[in-house]
């Protein structure tokens, strides 16, 4: 009697919904391929097969995939807390400081050392710039939303200026750092070409898309088999049962906060140390924010956010093809079908949840 | 018409065009069958009473009536005409009004704006307010219903709110008045003065439908009781035709002891004492104001009051949620006021039943395996180290379950998809079986059915037997006479007076509201 939005089969919940979001999402999308003056069933097909149809399709969802895991990760464990984490970009921008310092200075180290050495830089700049607006939030009562938004762009400004004045090499134009040489992640090209003799179209996948799977069942390990994931979750479900419990909630919104940056820090890994070899300046380009995207559309748990970061890598792209295949739709096109699977999935979520659940309804009668 | 139970109203008073018909409601939420084909006729000019568990589905059935809900299927009419009410504004034009058991008053308004709120007619607040004055008036005058037109709504004590809620609905044109569980907030002369409006309010002509789940009110004061269980509409009485004993058996479905059998206390050496405690809210008003009592081992301390006079803030104290602004709280020979931490109290070797179970007691989007840890997750026998050990946590939840008797007996079930009294199972469960000295335990009984009542009465009583000490918190006057050896009454953050478990009822009602002999 308490719950008058009704009960949906688990299934319909976490699966049926999303897939329903998505596709209004996607149907509206078309309507504005439409209003652009292209066939959409055409721009679809283009899409899923400049995604989907090659190797070397596959070797960019998987490359963008990797990067929308961590992120998304990131926002989900947050979530997880009780805490909305929009600042996935930042953490994952300044993250690159890390694996940049460890990269460059110690490329004296053998790479069995200075690869893990510089993961772990990634992982703990990324939580640091977590931490503040964690602790922040918890000691000082300053919403986590608006923080975390101001430490990206906190975050830009700060690495545009150490990346100008610190790491461009004197006498080059571009704003970068010179190429990171002892921390380097091979990617699947070199692999096959060095210890195969096989030949792989060039993508930018590399060995990171397993740091990936690993940080999935990590994640996974953390909140559901250990106190801490217990507590973490506690406090985001009911902080008034949490402190019953014993449970300080300040503390779990800062451990959940590190950690929350620390995934999006692993992004810096396979920007910075597995594709691009150097520190430029807005590597992360938006990958934090559709981490976000991709967090609510994998309810957050691991395995949903396994699928919606493939699917998003599949939109991204499919989108590039697109957009070099019909000059007319640009990639902003991805942009928009991005915000409208944010719109449906967050700000939706309930839209269709009355009409599936009288339908259920009547259909156990 | 077919209504099953018109033969019960054979009374000629009540001849004329009944106030209400409900025929028929259905009502599901999900899963959930609500109401069951629920037909009842409410005789114009009388108190009718709902009585039923909570999740009995009186709530609901009101709800429908004041157009909050929709009924899946069925029909109302309002004297004698039908009538389609789709939302709480149909319901107040058609003459229905409600009383809700959390009032929907606005704190900073005046009495007078507060009525007049959703029939101000008009742009401008002027008239509606000259017009609202004249009417308060006579209705005070009428009904026994005074209260100060200018007061500040928010600084009324409850039972003058809930006047004014009774003002509102009356002022909007209320033939039929509608109350939720009115009692549950006014101590008992409080409650005596609701009861006495109400039989004003019958005699000159309205209709009162009284929802509880107190017997004694229903005995008191309708003229009619229906009974409702599991959503069903189990039979329709003539108040004076029936009997407590008859009534309760009707709502439970089979006989219940209301009375908990229990042989004498033996009380041994002092487990708690607490000594001069205070504590401060933010605005510096003490909310627990200089209290000390003890508690010893193999006995029951009740401590009875109207809600909010102190007692949960009292249990937030002992329980090391909140932190005393001064006194002790001496546990078994350690001050663990200053620890304020729940979980090093815990280990202490005290156990807490929060008074809200939702809010506190359990995390209902967890299943019931995680909520049975809630509090001792971190104990090494649930996994070493940092881990949580996924079986150990559902082997024990399903051990628990089947001691408790727990249904459905499933660890894997969401928290919030059990019932009240089940859901308080798995709670009592968690926290007895660590085997705690002390046991402090906040309304045990709240929306529970009367099945789980039994069940958890008897626990406390073995508990106790058991040499333990049991702190009971509870606004439930009769909770607390059948299960306490001693009684402290708090009123106003002070305890009032100790009493014995055979002291007059009366007695403890007055100190509850303050009035006191021995006062300190």
């Amino acid at each position: 009697m308490a719950n008058a939005r009704g009960e949906l089969p688990t299934w319909v919940d976490i699966g049926l919904i999303p897939l329903l979001n998505l596709f209004i999402a996607l149907l509206v999308a078309g309507l504005v391929v439409l209003i652009i003056g292209e066939n959409p069933l055409e721009a679809m097909w283009i899409m899923l097969k400049g995604a989907v149809g090659s190797i070397k399709g596959w070797g960019y969802v998987l490359y963008y995939a990797t990067n929308f895991i961590f992120t998304g990760l990131a926002v989900s464990v947050a979530f997880h807390a009780g805490l909305f984490n929009i600042g996935g970009e930042g953490q994952a921008y300044f993250a690159g400081l890390g694996a940049a310092i460890v990269g460059l200075s110690l490329e004296f180290l053998p790479w069995p050392i200075v690869i893990p050495l510089a993961i772990l830089a990634s992982i703990l700049f990324g939580a640091f710039w977590a931490w503040i607006p964690g602790y922040l939030q918890a000691k000082r009562g300053s919403h986590i939303v608006i923080t975390t938004i101001m430490f990206n762009f906190i975050g830009a400004s700060l690495m545009v200026y150490l990346i100008n004045n610190w790491f461009r090499p004197v006498g080059k134009m571009a704003v970068e750092s010179r190429e990171i040489t002892g921390a380097y992640i091979l990617s699947f090209r070199e692999i096959g070409l060095q210890f195969f003799g096989v030949r792989l179209p060039s993508t930018p996948l590399n060995l990171t898309v397993f740091l990936a799977v690993i940080a999935v069942v990590f994640v996974w390990y953390l909140l559901w088999r250990t106190k801490l994931g217990y507590e973490i979750r506690a406090v985001g479900a009911n902080p008034e049962a949490a402190i019953y419990a014993g449970i300080k909630p300040d503390r779990i919104i800062i451990i959940a906060m590190a950690i929350s940056g620390g995934l999006a820090g692993l992004m810096a890994v396979n920007e910075v140390l597995g594709v691009q070899h150097r520190l430029l300046l807005e590597f992360a380009g938006g990958a934090g924010f559709v981490g976000i995207a991709v967090a609510l559309m994998g309810r957050s748990h691991p395995v949903g956010i396994v699928f919606a970061a493939m699917l998003f890598g599949l939109l991204y792209q499919g989108g590039a093809e697109l957009s070099f295949a019909k000059p007319l739709i640009s990639r902003d096109m991805i942009v928009v079908i991005q915000g409208l699977v944010i719109l449906f999935m967050g700000a939706l979520e309930y839209a269709f949840r009355p009409t599936l659940a009288a339908i259920f309804a009547n259909v156990e009668d | 018409m077919a209504l099953s139970l018109s033969w019960e109203r054979a009374e000629p008073k009540f001849t004329m065009t009944p106030a209400i018909e409900l025929i028929g409601i259905d009502k599901r939420f999900g899963a959930v069958h609500a109401n069951k084909d629920v037909s009842m006729t409410i005789a114009q000019g009388s108190i009718h009473g709902i009585i039923g568990e909570n999740g009995a589905g009186k709530s609901t059935l009101m709800s429908i009536l004041f157009g909050f809900y929709a009924a899946d299927k069925g029909e109302i009419k309002v004297k004698g005409q039908p009538a389609k009410i789709k939302s709480s504004f149909d319901a107040i034009n058609l003459g229905i009004g409600m009383v809700h058991q959390h009032f929907m008053l606005v704190d900073p308004f005046t009495v007078l704006e507060n009525v007049v709120l959703g029939a101000e007619g008009g742009r401008l607040i002027g008239p509606a307010l000259a017009k609202a004055r004249a009417e308060l008036t006579r209705l005070a005058r009428d009904y026994e219903l005074d209260v100060d037109p200018d007061a500040i709504v928010g600084e009324l004590p409850v039972g003058l709110q809930q006047r004014v809620e009774i003002l509102k609905a009356l002022f909007k044109g209320a033939e039929t008045l509608i109350l939720d569980e009115p009692t549950g907030v006014l101590t008992p002369d409080e409650a005596d003065h609701l009861f006495r409006i109400l039989g004003q309010l019958r005699d000159q002509g309205k209709t009162v439908i009284l929802i509880t789940h107190k017997l004694r009110e229903i005995m008191a004061i309708t003229d009619h009781v229906s009974v409702m269980r599991r959503g069903e509409l189990v039979a329709t009485k003539q108040t004076s035709q029936t009997s407590v004993e008859e009534l309760a058996e009707l709502m439970v479905g089979r006989r219940v002891l209301l009375r908990v059998e229990k042989g004498k206390a033996k009380p041994g050496a002092v487990v708690l004492e607490v000594k001069n405690l205070t504590w401060r809210d933010s605005k510096g008003t003490a909310r627990v104001d200089n209290v000390s009592f003890t508690v010893r081992a193999g006995e029951i301390v009740g401590i009875a009051g109207v809600s909010g006079n102190g007692q949960s803030e009292l249990l937030e104290l002992i329980s090391g949620i909140s932190k005393p602004t001064s006194g002790q709280i001496i546990f078994e020979g350690k001050d663990i006021g200053i620890l304020g931490d729940p979980r090093h109290v815990r280990q202490e070797g005290l156990a807490h039943v929060p008074e809200d179970r939702q809010h506190r007691g359990l995390i209902s989007s967890f299943d019931a395996s995680e909520s049975g840890i809630l509090g001792w997750h971190y104990d090494e026998s649930l996994g070493h180290g940092f881990r949580l050990d996924r079986e150990a946590v559902v082997n024990r939840c399903q051990s628990e379950m089947r001691e408790f008797d727990v249904r459905p007996g499933d660890p894997l079930l969401k928290s919030a998809k059990f019932s009240g009294g089940n859901q308080q199972k798995i709670i009592l469960a968690r926290e007895l079986k660590r085997n705690p000295d002390l046991l402090i335990v906040g309304q045990p009984t709240r929306g529970v059915d009367i099945g789980a009542i039994e069940f958890i009465h008897k626990r406390l009583i073995e508990l106790r037997d058991q040499g333990k000490a049991v702190l009971l918190v509870s606004v439930e006057l009769d909770e607390i006479r059948s299960l306490s050896d001693r009684i402290l009454v708090m009123f106003a953050g002070r305890i009032m007076g100790e009493r014995d478990a055979s002291s007059d009822e009366r007695e403890i009602g007055l100190l509850m509201a303050g009035v006191s002999k021995d006062a300190a």
